[in-house]
């Protein structure tokens, strides 16, 4: 160690000063990064190994790892609907939360002057509360017995016995309200950049509303739509406290596989097996979606 | 045609209030049924208005004993992940070193990767290694979800940062430790209070990785779920809208006290 220089010393450039800072930034970053690569990388590497498990271990006779590869086709052929329904409902919800989050997002950042905080407040809103008790609010305002599906029936868009609790619906209702704001805040951040003026220059150049939509606002918010597509699929895909509290074992999704494996049945290398097969599915989409859409340095 | 007209300027906005309004809606639910006399313990609809919940919201002491080990861990958690966390920002937004692209992988991928594969890997890594599932398995596994939304939020804060303050105070003979102190850390303190507040909310509302790794200990999230079979008591309700009002309060705080602090950060006049 060189010797300190007292407080008297004139600041001087970051590059003269890095010889003796060299070793600064990686111990800031030791003890963080030591942490995710213990409790995030070396448990990955764990679960994988625990997926190739013999299957016929148990908890109580230990487990042999005999890169038993069979046991994901076997996963894959024992919970194949859950698998898809976990796909289908996290799809159709962003379906929803797109139709529902973009005139949302749009018109917090374009129109809503001095409401725009206000209303981003209430966006945010539903994250104050906890995720199972606003959930379980849905149980409320679904139930055969609320205003909501007596109104339905009457209408009759619902038979006299149609429920809305425990159907698919519900569920799928359930994903688009949990995670509409992870879609709703980074669109807004990308709209709220746009620039008025290039709205202005399309309209004087005889566009109509839907081609400056389609040629200048779609275009330019697509960061913030990409990330928030993703912020949200990501998530819905893995959720199964919808499909357990507004569901019914008909619409449980993988999730709920996967917990019962790991908490109820203990079978653990099945559970591995399943939590490894949905990451990978997850990525396999993330990434042809992210290459479809021609924006690989977002990661 | 005027009303055509008026309703092509508008209807975005009126879609936009619908939209709130599914978003608002449960909260408004939740606040309802925290007056609730339910019927019956598994009675989901509004039945009778009471404040008897509100009165004695630790009727059920199992609910409190959970509320109280969600704030000790969300503490804990919070307390180590904004520490590491913060540390790691410095080190991204102010030096040059090896490694920085594997390292934003490595802050980036919790964060995208779905928590039902975190909480099942960090399980398959307790139990091989032995380790007895409880409290503070729950609280490693919340900083080790926390620490990348600490890094993200502070690293925002300080690349934002005028650098030319901290220059301003190094020409005027402050010393680095000096200036730290004085210029630096007030500037991200503001950051870092974020952070932490975002892992605290994190931490105290996880679910699902700490399903996965509680053993028999029991969070606020993890008493909800298990009474979901059994019958939700009404103070459930209490306690998120008790919630929702503390987190509103944190808000409006911060957002009047902003101003103020805008006024700092503005470079000083030649």
């Amino acid at each position: 160690m060189s010797p300190r220089s007292e407080a008297g010393r004139p600041a001087s450039p970051p590059a003269a000063r890095s010889g003796r800072y060299r070793l600064l930034p990686y111990l800031l970053l030791l003890p963080g990064a030591a942490w995710l690569f213990l409790f995030f990388v070396v448990p990955l590497v764990q679960l994988a190994a625990a997926s190739l498990y013999d299957p016929t271990g148990s908890l109580s006779t230990g487990y042999a790892l005999t890169w038993a590869f069979g046991n994901y086709p076997t996963a894959l052929q024992a919970y194949w609907p859950q698998f898809g329904r976990s796909f289908l409902y996290a799809g159709i919800a962003l379906v929803l939360a797109l139709l529902m989050g973009y005139p949302l997002a749009y018109a917090i950042a374009q129109k809503a002057g001095r409401w725009k905080n206000l209303l981003l407040v209430c966006v945010i809103a539903p994250m104050f509360t906890s995720f199972l008790v606003r959930t379980l609010a849905w149980k409320t305002i679904l139930s055969d017995n609320g205003a909501l599906v007596g109104l339905l029936r009457d209408v009759h868009l619902l038979g006299p016995d149609g429920r809305l609790l425990a159907t698919p619906v519900a569920v799928v209702l359930g994903l688009t309200y949990n995670f509409l704001p992870f879609l709703v805040l980074p669109l807004y951040a990308s709209l709220e950049r746009l620039d008025r003026r290039l709205l202005e220059a399309s309209s004087d150049l005889y566009a109509s509303p839907l081609t400056t939509f389609r040629r200048v606002t779609l275009p330019l918010s697509m960061p913030g739509l990409i990330a928030g597509t993703l912020l949200f699929f990501i998530p819905a895909t893995g959720d199964y406290i919808n499909a357990e509290l507004l569901g019914t074992p008909n619409e449980y999704m993988i999730g709920n596989v996967i917990d019962s494996a790991f908490l109820v049945r203990l079978d653990y290398p099945q559970g591995a097996t399943l939590s490894f097969l949905l990451m990978s599915a997850i990525l396999a989409v993330v990434f042809g979606y992210l290459r479809r859409t021609g924006t690989e340095e977002i990661l | 045609m005027r009303i055509s007209r008026w309703f092509a300027e508008h209807w975005v906005l009126g879609v936009a209030l619908l939209v709130l309004g599914y978003l608002v809606l449960p909260i408004a639910v939740v606040a309802a049924l925290s007056f609730n006399r339910p019927s019956n313990r598994l009675s989901y609809d509004f039945n009778e208005f009471t404040l008897d919940n509100w009165r004695d919201p630790c009727a059920s002491s199992e609910m409190c004993d959970a509320v109280l080990r969600s704030v000790q861990i969300g503490f804990l958690a919070t307390v180590a992940a904004t520490v590491l966390g913060t540390l790691m920002a410095f080190a991204l937004a102010r030096h040059r070193f090896r490694g920085r692209s594997g390292l934003n992988v490595l802050i980036f991928l919790p964060m995208a990767t779905p928590e039902l594969v975190m909480g099942t890997s960090l399980l398959a890594l307790f139990v091989s290694g032995g380790v007895p599932l409880g409290f503070w398995t729950i609280v490693v596994a919340h900083v080790m979800f926390c620490v990348s939304f600490v890094v993200v939020t502070v690293k925002a804060r300080l690349t934002g940062m005028d650098r030319r303050l901290e220059e301003a105070a190094m020409d005027l003979y402050a010393g680095e430790w000096q200036t730290f102190r004085r210029i630096t850390l007030p500037l991200v303190l503001p950051g870092i209070g974020a952070a932490a507040l975002l892992a605290f909310s994190l931490s105290f509302d996880d679910f699902i990785v700490t399903n996965f790794n509680s053993g028999t200990t029991v969070t606020f999230p993890m008493y909800v779920w298990g009474a979901a079979q059994r019958g939700i008591p009404p103070q459930v309700n209490v306690i998120g809208t008790a919630m929702f009002g503390v987190a509103l309060l944190l808000v409006l705080a911060t957002s009047l006290a902003r101003p103020a602090r805008a006024g700092g950060q503005r470079p000083p006049v030649p």
